[in-house]
């Protein structure tokens, strides 16, 4: 099966060996994974935000890149609900209707695509720690992605899964949010990472890049016990040292 | 300590008096979670809960659809069993209609049972600057109106207070010895409202539904004080939204069960008060006369925009408020109106303006929880959304900064090359301003959290290296 990869901006830029976990993995499960080289991002910011007509011209972007592509994977449920949800509401009524339409059909996150698609959920995976997960909001919710991370998680070997309290409310990341309310985002990472220490967790995991920023940044501003990673950095070890 | 402003326009800033105020923290939190707690246990045990809220969402969809049909039809069903039907356009009119029902009965004490919509017209301050008493007899919306506070939540007015609150409130309003018993607390509200029910010349309540056929008032409760106001006083007034119309009383069954679970977290409420006319010939009680003010201010506007008609579908059952992790910090004064939470959010921008409540839809992280919650399914979180585009294109609220942010970062993210070489500049600063610190410094964001530099390679140049060793 072909597969063309989108790595979101924020993996690309921040957190690259994400992107580079999920290649490898995909190749290894048998996929030919191609990278249009054009793509940038899906124009969620603007969109979350209220400005429609730019988020248009960045998601008009992401349209023409991945306009051939037979299925697109991401390691991201908030760009994918971006791609499959709410590009449908951008281009309501606009020319481009019928190809986000057509492309949102296509559009995976790698959870939901490795487990649901390809019937795998034992990647052979080693990872020593005890692990609490955090179901990021868009994949729980836009994209009803709930089961998946945890069956992969459950196949790590050296692996303890931990269950917080509240595993499904929000780290308070919510885009442009996290910088208009400062002091609330904040509060409700802090609430997140309280739970996952009471669960006695030493690394929270999640398939969103935004909330391990969000939950990261608030470990290392307190200097807590504990660490985000995203599932891939679990399910590859890349970039754990 | 500064105090939270009851006033939308400063959301903003009632969100961070709110987030200092550690009482208000743990009573929140404690409130949210057994709510929360309870309602999960009996949604587990509902046979259909999904399916329940999608025929809910149907039937909401299908009576908004033909408004005025099943409007003329309650109006036609009610009038036929001595009913009185009143149309208002606006609080105005409402308040006005409703006064006119007093003065003809000479009214000096109204009881009310616990009403949004009479709060939403202000009803209450209205008839007392025209001498005329309202008494509010939930005794969670009685504890506020002695405090002087508006509601805090559409379903749980006092949600805030603590035993020792509604103690020092009594003591001092009432004139009774301080207690913090709850026994002894809810005795004495019992003692003084029974008065107020047996002097009132008129009880004024909201409806939870009309249902058209057969032409029927319902209101649910669980204190019974819905049930003295609807039968002590000679008249009974409904004041209620136009969108609270359902069809028939198979409808209603769908309704009741989803509302009890999602407000109060009960399989059905301890009463529930079907009213079909005033009292007829041979009838023990009731009162003789029976009316209804039907209630639009705003609502049909709301409903020619499709984009907005879901949010009348609301059934005020308060579930989207107790499951908001911004809900659960900053309270329900924070939001500055009669609504609150998610929906408040949708809600006092539809009905007060969009320059009134401009900041409320920002005040979320679109996280969805809401609408996973609400038992009639409306996906709050994108009508919030859709709101956000509405304010940035109609206000100039934002400020041309950001405006500007995003207008360069969309000409620069959809076009490879600009954004390649964004990303490029940036490394090339770090590296040279920066070169042994671990992060960055953002404006606002590194005030409480920490931002990583960019990778030293994006994944972009780690690519062609990649996708050599991925082929075979």
């Amino acid at each position: 099966m072909e597969v063309w990869l989108f790595v979101p901006c924020l993996v690309d830029q921040f957190y690259p060996e994400v992107g580079e976990g999920m290649a490898r993995i995909l190749a290894r499960l048998g996929c030919r994974v191609h990278y249009p080289p054009a793509q940038t991002c899906c124009g969620q910011p603007a969109f979350n935000t209220g400005y429609w007509e730019d988020a248009r011209r960045v998601a008009r972007h992401f349209l023409r890149v991945f306009a051939d592509a037979p299925v697109v994977v991401a390691p991201s449920g908030s760009c994918v609900a971006m791609a499959r949800v709410f590009s449908q509401r951008l281009f309501h009524g606009q020319p481009e209707q019928e190809a986000a339409t057509a492309l949102a059909q296509r559009v995976f996150e790698f959870s939901e695509f490795v487990v649901k698609r390809l019937g795998q959920d034992d990647l052979g995976a080693r990872f020593e720690g005890k692990v609490a997960y955090h179901a990021s909001c868009h994949l729980l919710r836009e994209l009803g992605v709930s089961e998946e991370p945890l069956r992969l998680l459950r196949k790590v070997r050296g692996l303890e899964l931990v269950e917080m309290n509240d595993a499904q409310a929000c780290c308070g990341f919510g885009g442009t949010f996290a910088v208009k309310f400062p002091e609330l985002s904040t509060a409700m990472a802090l609430y997140k990472l309280e739970q996952a220490q009471k669960a006695g967790a030493e690394y929270v995991v999640m398939n969103d890049i935004s909330c391990v920023l969000q939950l990261q940044g608030v470990i290392e501003r307190r200097g807590l016990p504990l660490r985000a990673l995203h599932l891939v950095h679990v399910l590859s070890g890349e970039g754990l040292a | 300590m500064s105090r939270v402003i009851l006033d939308s326009r400063y959301f903003y800033q009632n969100v961070r008096v709110s987030l200092d105020d550690s009482a208000l923290q743990n009573a929140l939190r404690k409130a949210c979670d057994e709510v929360l707690g309870k309602r999960a246990a009996l949604v587990a045990s509902t046979p259909h809960w999904e399916e329940l809220r999608r025929a809910a969402h149907r039937i909401k969809e299908h009576t908004l659809a033909r408004l005025d049909y099943y409007l003329l039809q309650l109006e036609k069903n009610l009038e036929a069993q001595g009913v009185r039907v009143h149309w208002a356009e606006n609080a105005e009119e409402a308040c006005t209609e409703i006064l006119t029902i007093a003065r003809k009965h000479n009214v000096w004490t109204a009881v009310k049972s616990k009403s949004m919509t009479s709060e939403e017209v202000g009803l209450n301050a209205f008839l007392e600057g025209r001498k005329i008493r309202p008494v509010e007899t939930d005794l969670g919306e009685y504890i506020q109106q002695l405090s002087g506070e508006p509601p805090f939540h559409i379903v749980t007015p006092a949600m805030h207070r603590t035993r020792q609150d509604v103690g020092r409130i009594f003591a001092e309003k009432l004139g009774v010895d301080y207690t913090e018993d709850p026994e002894a607390l809810t005795q004495i509200a019992r003692r003084t409202l029974r008065r107020d029910f047996l002097s009132a010349e008129m009880g004024i309540t909201g409806a939870n539904f009309a249902v058209a056929d057969p032409g029927l008032i319902g209101v649910v409760e669980n204190e019974g004080n819905a049930r003295l106001s609807t039968t002590a006083p000679r008249v009974h007034v409904v004041l209620m939204g136009i969108e609270k119309v359902i069809p028939t009383l198979e409808d209603l069954r769908v309704f009741l069960n989803l509302l009890s679970i999602s407000s109060t977290a009960q399989r059905l409420p301890c009463y529930v008060n079907l009213i079909r006319s005033p009292r007829q010939e041979g009838d023990r009680d009731g009162p003789e006369e029976v009316h209804v003010v039907l209630l639009d201010n705003g609502r049909s506007r709301i409903l020619a925009d499709p984009a907005m008609r879901s949010s009348l579908y609301c059934i005020r059952c308060g579930a989207c408020l107790n499951v908001c992790p911004v809900f659960q910090r900053v309270g329900g004064h924070a939001y500055g109106w009669v609504y609150q939470g998610p929906i408040g959010s949708v809600l006092t921008p539809l009905y007060r303006g969009l320059e009134y409540g401009y900041q409320l839809p920002f005040g979320s992280s679109l996280c969805g929880a809401c609408a996973e919650i609400c038992p009639v399914a409306i996906d709050v979180n994108h009508l919030l959304v859709e709101l956000r585009a509405r304010i940035q294109s109609g206000l100039n609220t934002s400020g041309l900064l950001e405006r500007l942010a995003f207008r360069v970062w969309s000409f620069v993210a959809s076009r490879p090359r600009l954004y390649r070489a964004g990303a490029l500049l940036v490394r090339v600063a770090q590296s040279l301003a920066l070169p042994r610190r671990r992060h960055l410094r953002l404006p606002v964001w590194s005030r409480t959290r920490t931002f990583p530099k960019l990778a030293r390679r994006s994944f972009y140049r780690r690519w062609r290296q990649l996708a050599d060793q991925l082929s075979p």
